[in-house]
């Protein structure tokens, strides 16, 4: 239908981001209807990530020609940028920013270090950007659910982890069961990916590659290749985290430091 | 850092020689609060408090609701940083031990018993299993004894009632040995009749041990039961300390 309406490549492709944002909008007005405010939020992820998706098109353009070795900077600011969008899912927790790039760099970045180094991952900017920027996207996403999920536990379970500190616990034992259930939950979306991969899930790099030519099978088995490495570059990704984030609630003198705002007296 | 470590362990030995019965040793002082203060940004959570207290002695905090009492019981367990004072716990500057260290000496029970989620006996081996340490068997049944929980001790603690929970709570920290026993409001979130009980099996246990004990409450009947001497607290400052009937009346 859009494709009578728009001549050009250019006019139909915005056609069709409008209408998917709309459907986007109307989710939004539904969660409104029942007093769930994703409004702002969800605007401005909607016209930020058009804007940044078409900024980067056109970027490709030209990275696309240059040397490989211009992929690392490429890379780079995506983890630094993953951290800085991870960090807001963490608003109170100190040094939730520092965490997030440190443990989508080590973990997503070791990952595709590794695995290009071993062949697995093309050196070409061509294949490196778009399978290193998936890893980067989904240790993103993991990390964010482990910021957000260890903030709400450790904040639900103030007296619990103070009663173990007040034991003589250690902060690592003191938060251990609320690490283990972050780190669990923060990687139900790439464990159920790995589950459901083929049947309910066929991912966008498959068609590509099946379109430029490569062999079904090999397009297929690759598929799997790339959500093998989303789920290290996450777990990974989420362990760092943990360990980090548990730093980060505990001062020195093994108090615990995030707590809900109004102090009892 | 070895050298903190070694530093921290010594001290730490000395206050264990606090519980052991040589002469002269029960009237040397155990818990001393020197000029003790908390301020979190500009508002005064506790301000210039300073007591001493000595083995077996009994010191009940009170005031109204915000003047501090709780905040004090934490700056003296150190889940909190004191911004001024210090605490001694014997003749040691708590502030030379590992705070882990301290918090096993000087034990804690928190008006909501928080316990673990498994078992009373889970729960009440929790403090030695922290530091590597197995609870003996007997040991274990002597507290859950004490506390009034004979036959509990595989007893998931969703079945437990607010009262038999505060008693789980008690023996587990009477597990670690404490120098010192730091009690916030232990009965508040009790029904009476669990209160009465609950607060006689914690005087009565703290005064078989011997401990040292500081206890909040917003109760004066309670302190008048309980204490050997009143600290009385308003916007985080002493108004008045002595003894029971000097402080709250005959």
């Amino acid at each position: 239908m859009l494709k009578h309406l728009f001549g050009s490549q250019l006019g139909l492709g915005l056609g069709q981001a409008g209408v998917a944002a709309l459907a986007a909008l109307v989710v939004v007005f539904l969660a409104r209807r029942r007093q769930i405010h994703l409004e702002g939020e969800a605007v401005i992820a909607l016209v930020r990530g058009l804007a940044q998706i078409v900024a980067v098109g056109f970027l490709l353009v030209f990275l696309l020609k240059g040397p490989p070795w211009t992929s690392v900077f490429l890379l780079a600011f995506m983890i630094v940028a993953a951290g800085f969008t991870s960090a807001k899912r963490a608003r109170g927790m100190p040094g939730a920013f520092r965490v997030s790039v440190i443990s989508i760099g080590c973990g997503a970045g070791s990952v595709i270090t590794i695995m290009t180094w071993l062949g697995v991952i093309s050196t070409p900017i061509t294949s490196l950007i778009p399978v290193g920027s998936m890893l980067i996207a989904n240790a993103m996403n993991t990390n964010g659910l482990a910021l957000n999920r260890f903030r709400s536990e450790v904040l639900a379970h103030v007296g619990e982890i103070e009663s173990a500190l007040a034991l003589g616990a250690d902060p690592a034992l003191s938060v251990a069961r609320y690490s283990q259930s972050t780190f669990e939950s923060s990687l139900i979306p790439a464990i159920d990916s790995l589950r459901s991969l083929g049947i309910v899930w066929i991912p966008g790099l498959m068609a590509g590659m099946l379109l430029s030519g490569a062999r079904p099978v090999y397009a297929a088995i690759y598929q799997f290749v790339v959500l093998s490495m989303i789920f290290a570059a996450s777990g990974l990704t989420s362990l760092i985290s943990t360990v980090l984030m548990r730093a980060q609630v505990f001062s020195v003198n093994e108090q615990l430091v995030l707590r809900p705002v109004m102090e009892k007296r | 850092m070895r050298c903190d470590l070694l530093q921290s362990r010594a001290a730490s030995l000395r206050i264990d020689g606090l519980m052991v019965n040589e002469p002269g040793m029960t009237s040397s002082v155990v818990l001393r609060a020197v000029e003790l203060g908390r301020r979190v940004g500009e508002m005064v959570l506790v301000q210039d408090v300073s007591f001493e207290l000595q083995r077996a002695e009994i010191l009940a905090v009170v005031g109204p609701s915000g003047s501090g009492k709780s905040s004090l019981l934490r700056l003296l367990n150190r889940l909190d940083e004191p911004t001024d004072g210090t605490v001694y716990v014997g003749d040691v500057d708590y502030r030379e031990i590992l705070p882990r260290e301290l918090r096993r000496k000087v034990g804690m029970v928190t008006q909501r018993a928080f316990l673990f989620p498994g078992t009373v006996v889970e729960n009440v081996r929790f403090g030695p299993a922290a530091r590597g340490e197995a609870l003996a068997s007997e040991r274990l049944e002597d507290l859950l004894r004490e506390v009034g929980l004979t036959g509990y001790a595989k007893r998931d603690i969703s079945n437990l009632s607010g009262g038999e929970a505060q008693r789980v709570s008690l023996a587990r920290a009477m597990a670690n040995d404490p120098v010192v026993l730091l009690l916030d409001e232990p009965t508040s979130a009790l029904d009476e009749t669990s209160k009465l009980t609950v607060e006689s099996l914690i005087h009565s246990v703290v005064r078989k041990s011997q401990l040292t004990c500081v206890i909040v409450t917003h109760d004066t009947q309670q302190a008048r039961r309980f204490a050997d001497r009143v600290l009385m607290l308003d916007h985080g400052r002493v108004t008045r300390t002595g003894a029971v009937e000097e402080v709250l009346g005959a």
